[in-house]
């Protein structure tokens, strides 16, 4: 163990100004850095979803045009998943702590670093030039003939947007992996890692394998529109739904790169406020990395009634059961951790307890729908809207807000309001709860994706949803606020304000810019809250 | 029993009913493990609260035996899930054998129908109930998808090519149809109803206003595009015989065969230097653009009933998978 | 202590030159795994098509030229080898050798990009180039045959715009090794760059064959 000795000023205040920022190498203030574009983009797809919950509130369209309507979806979509999700917890969360956690000086590929948040800036202006210049209408999933042949949208930035984004994304895992294979301290065995560092490499695997996919498909795309190659054409030969195929490589394991870093976050939360070790330590890290490879072949489970043969569908529908596996095994062991611990009710530990509740309901649904024969009538309903935001909504952004408050004290030296954020925890935990769940419902009774009007009588479930988006809105904004508020205004944090394991809270709040005086020898297992306690008492 | 429920559309197809009990099952498994973990996580959390500031807890060491059946028995449920559901899709996926066709044509934002007997609708379809009717379907412009929640079925509609959904009425009535697959600027307006009517309401119905069969439509265009000048029905043309065509293996000229069904059909006349048949010159002309896609389904209707149906041997292909039939098959 | 004054050879984030050099070697290697599967959609794409229209495409295939592709892919592999020779002179140390041999691999990369632009301008000249000019003798299917030059034009093109960035990384070696940057114990972007440049080279082993020689029968 190594208890810092700060000379040195810590990695806030070592260098001023904005080019200290903009050419920084230290991966603290990239973290930082994304961390600002990520809830910008986050904020922007949620006007988008907040404009889409109003309109919604009535049957016909009556708030905005049709055209208008597809492009909010769009982009809510688009903004979300390649701008906020994707890049989220690994981009600054992982970025911060993922070379403090194995004893490093910083990744190991700094200025690769910096460059990946510049590709997502320039991939996000890219975007919001399409948004501005008009938006793009095709759903985030680019159907073709649609996208390539009939819409008058910008579907051609969108696409070079994403496509730049995509390389901020192989960049960020090439990075990672590096990382975890070469530059872990003495001592930092695999088996004595923290489990947010297998659940990024898993991720990690997943963004250098399967990005590169959707980029070219995206190439295609663009061509397809541009040149009319005929590669997604039927009247030229081509096929439509080599598309989706393309498309859903790198789709679907896309969501396992949404979650599993959300994961590794929820590990770190229950085990320091149960003061345990995970139960099942290497249980949950193999998991992270069996999700990684399974989570590749079961794209087919979106395609079920796309003309792709039953056999096709068979074999994904199998397969898609089988990924589910390994994430029951981390909610059990999860769950399990709480046996006979310390249980703290800090306000992470209270996002952990609410990711688990809820990524277990999403992802039980998510039974529903690899089923092939229940798949058929749900397939691009509400259910599946349901489905995937219980996950991503109830799931990593629950993960993501817990691993902020959690983290927030040594990131900024300052502590969070705890009233005040428990209640927006409550807030948020109510408010997703009402938006979402009716949503499964309206999916059964038959209400298709996309649609700007309605029959009738799904009004009433679509105003619940409604009123719970309105809260959810105000259950997001505290902490934009009281985060805010707490560096000037928060209590002074120490280093280990929650008694935690972990090299992180070895150091100083905020940390020095070389994280490490000395390169720190491990000789404890993960989660040794007796080695903790012994040490402190020593 | 899952009928009246406000939760559940009304099971109008003779599968509606089983894809509500498999969710049944799927939602008593999800209830289950739902509750059970969070009533786990309610009573760990309280009963182990942390009670002083210095509190460190004894360790506890994970179990094989837990770990192993907590992997096991979810992967036996989920197995039964995939059995139950797979079983389910192949009785969607094969229309019985006295399934009677419908053709659909979907285009932005609008559902066209043809009954065989020659009745046209647009964003409507009557049906009998008690009977079994199997839609083929093309789109175009776009993907679109047929979905009848009602009825518990759904299938993309693609330009280029045919794909198949069946379903067997079980109960009169009016019933939600709605275009699920985001077509462009009126996707949520491309909705229409299904009209489940009694057999004598639906055999009046279709005496009233019919302009002649399907195939007789078809008849009708064969001769007014002088198809009938090289398809002589019969081995004297220059052209190959139509008769006894549907159905059959059709021997082409790099060597390989290909099932005479729908789509090769429409192949052939929208694309006919696609294949061509063995000992036959690649002399027919192209009819795309002088036909619509609902002419193309007069047509494959009309030599459809060129081929004489007895029970045992009907559009072949439409027994096996039924999902799709490519435009080109090796 | 272990802060240290940034060299080109151990940096800050590193502890020990080794661990440099394994560090930038494994990241290179996942690179080009990222890159093989950027390629793999474009083969997987052809390979449908190919398989779904196998006669169109070996008429299409046949009129390109078999002879400048084999002379392209000997072209290639020659400059896989000076890009080994290089690397192994940086090891030991002769600078004026890994300058020579950098310069032949630009040579040798240049005149694949000079026959690939002839071979292009032919394409052009024969209206195989989709668009709305094309025509394809022997065949009475255009979409398809346009399908296989579009796939060849995105395959061939991406191929070149790799071997481009290529030319780029050799040129920067050499500026580098000219201004003496690079000793026995320094020597890993000549290493990377050699990995990066031998990738670029089987791409095209891949290609070559896919592309050229369909049905091919040679009397």
């Amino acid at each position: 163990m190594i208890t810092a000795v700060v000379e040195e000023r810590d990695y806030l205040h070592e260098s001023y100004g904005i080019k200290s920022w903009l050419l920084t190498k230290d991966h603290k203030r990239i973290g930082l850095l994304y961390l600002h574009t990520i809830t910008f983009f986050f904020f922007l797809g949620g006007i988008f979803a907040t404009l889409i919950r109003v309109e919604l509130l009535t049957p016909h369209g009556d708030l905005v045009t049709s055209d208008t309507y597809s492009k909010l979806f769009t982009l809510h979509g688009v903004m979300m998943i390649f701008f906020f999700m994707i890049p989220s917890i690994p981009a600054s969360l992982g970025n911060f702590f993922l070379p403090m956690m194995i004893g490093a000086k910083d990744l190991a590929f700094p200025r690769i670093n910096l460059l990946s948040w510049y590709l997502l800036l320039i991939g996000g202006c890219l975007a919001i030039y399409a948004m501005l210049a008009g938006g793009v209408d095709t759903g985030w999933t680019f159907y073709t003939p649609y996208s390539t042949s009939y819409s008058n949208s910008y579907v051609i930035a969108t696409g070079l947007g994403i496509f730049i984004a995509g390389f901020s994304s192989i960049l960020t895992g090439l990075n990672f992996i590096v990382t975890v294979h070469r530059m872990r301290a003495p001592g930092m065995t695999w088996f004595r890692l923290p489990l947010f560092v297998w659940s990024n490499y898993a991720t990690a695997l997943i963004q250098v394998l399967g990005t590169p996919v959707i980029a070219i498909t995206l190439v295609l795309l663009i061509c397809e529109r541009v040149l009319h190659i005929g590669i997604f054409d039927p009247a030229r030969g081509g096929d439509p739904v080599l598309f989706q195929h393309l498309f859903w490589f790198y789709s679907h394991p896309a969501v396992y790169i949404m979650v599993l870093p959300g994961m590794g976050v929820i590990s770190e939360l229950i085990s320091t406020f149960s003061r345990k070790p995970v139960f099942g330590y290497k249980f949950v890290a193999f998991s992270s990395v069996a999700i990684a490879v399974l989570g590749f072949l079961v794209w087919g489970h979106h395609m079920f009634v796309s003309g792709q043969s039953v056999y096709a569908g068979l074999v994904f529908s199998f397969l898609s059961y089988f990924v589910a596996i390994p994430s029951a095994i981390k909610v059990f062991n999860w769950t399990a951790t709480l046996y006979k611990g310390s249980i703290s009710y800090a306000t992470p530990m209270l996002y952990a307890f609410g990711f688990i509740g809820l990524f277990t309901i999403g992802g039980l649904t998510g039974l529903f729908v690899a089923s092939l024969g229940v798949d058929v009538h749900v397939h691009d309903t509400y259910f599946v809207i349901a489905h995937f935001h219980y996950i991503m909504v109830g799931g990593t952004m629950m993960a993501y807000l817990g691993g902020l408050h959690y983290w927030w004290p040594k990131m900024t030296g300052r502590m969070y309001p705890e009233g005040f954020a428990k209640l927006s925890a409550l807030t948020i935990f109510l408010g997703f709860n009402l938006t979402f769940f009716p949503q499964f419902i309206l999916g059964y009774l038959g209400m298709p994706r996309r649609y700007h009007n309605y029959p009738d009588e799904f009004q009433v479930l679509h105003v619940m949803s409604t009123a719970g988006a309105s809260v959810l809105a105000v259950g997001y904004l505290m902490p934009l606020i009281y985060f805010m508020w707490s560096l000037r205004y928060g209590k002074i944090a120490g280093p280990n304000p929650w008694g935690a394991t972990g090299l992180e809270w070895q150091t100083s709040s905020p940390p020095p810019a070389h994280n490490f005086d000395e390169t720190p020898v491990v000789t404890t297992e993960a989660y040794d809250y007796a080695a903790l306690e012994a040490a402190k008492v020593g | 029993m899952g009928s009246e429920l406000p939760l559940f559309p009304v099971q109008a197809s003779s599968v509606a009913a089983s894809v509500d009990h498999l969710v049944y099952f799927l939602l008593a498994v999800a209830v289950f493990f739902s509750v059970g973990i969070f009533v786990s996580i309610f009573y760990f959390a309280v009963r182990y609260r942390r009670r002083f500031e210095s509190e460190v807890p004894p360790t506890v060491h994970g179990g094989m035996t837990l770990e192993i059946a907590w992997t096991v028995i979810p992967f036996g449920l989920t197995m039964i899930m995939f059995m139950w559901g797979a079983s389910i899709f192949f009785k969607m996926s094969r229309p019985p054998d006295d399934a009677q066709e419908v053709y659909v044509v979907g285009k932005q934002w609008m559902w066209k129908m043809q009954h065989m007997e020659g009745q046209r609708e647009i964003n409507e379809l009557h049906i009998p109930v008690g009977q079994a009717m199997k839609l083929t379907m093309t789109s175009e412009d776009v993907i679109h998808d047929f979905f009848v929640p009602a009825f518990r079925t759904k299938a993309d509609v693609l330009p280029g090519r045919y794909t198949t959904t069946w379903f067997k009425p079980t109960k009169p009535g009016k019933y939600h149809l709605f275009c699920s697959q985001y077509c462009g600027t009126n996707h949520s307006l491309m909705v229409g109803w299904i009209y489940v009517m009694e057999p004598q309401d639906y055999q009046a119905w279709l005496s009233g206003g019919a302009t002649g069969s399907l195939a007789s439509s078809g008849e009708k265009l064969f001769q007014d595009l002088a198809c009938a000048n090289c398809h002589h029905l019969n081995d004297q043309g220059r052209c190959p015989n139509l008769r006894n065509l549907f159905g059959s293996q059709v021997p082409l000229s790099d060597g390989s065969h290909v099932l005479a069904n729908e789509d090769y059909i429409r192949e052939s006349i929208l694309n006919p230097s696609a294949k061509i048949v063995a000992g036959y010159q690649p002399i027919m002309p192209t009819f795309q653009g002088l036909v619509t896609e609902e002419n193309v389904l007069q047509l494959i209707e009309y030599i459809k009933s060129l081929t004489p149906k007895p029970g045992a041997a009907p559009a072949a292909g439409a027994a096996k998978s039924t999902q799709v039939k490519k435009l080109s098959k090796q | 202590m272990d802060s240290h004054t940034e060299t080109l050879a151990l940096r800050e984030q590193f502890e020990t030159p080794g661990q440099q050099k394994e560090a930038s070697t494994l990241g290179m290697w996942i690179f080009l795994v990222t890159e093989i599967m950027f390629f793999a959609g474009l083969f997987l794409a052809y390979s449908i098509y190919r398989r779904e229209f196998a006669g169109v495409f070996a008429v299409a295939s046949n009129t390109l030229d078999v002879v400048i592709g084999a002379v392209n892919t000997a072209v290639l592999l020659c400059s896989s080898y000076t890009m080994v020779l290089a690397v192994r002179a940086a090891q030991m140390g002769m600078r004026k050798a890994l300058i020579v041999f950098l310069i032949l691999t630009m040579v040798f990369g240049g005149i694949f990009l000079g026959v690939k632009a002839y071979e292009w301008n032919q394409k052009f000249e024969e209206h195989h180039v989709p668009g709305a000019t094309f025509h394809l003798e022997g065949t009475t299917q255009q979409g398809p045959a346009q399908l296989f030059f579009s796939l060849y034009f995105t395959m061939t093109g991406l191929h070149a715009l790799h071997m481009v960035v290529g030319m780029g990384i050799m040129l920067t070696l050499l500026l580098q090794a000219i201004a003496g940057r690079y000793t026995p114990d320094y020597y890993t972007p000549v290493d990377v760059g050699g990995l990066y440049w031998h990738f670029v080279d089987i791409v095209w082993i891949f290609l070559f064959p896919l592309l050229y020689l369909i049905g091919r029968h040679y009397h």
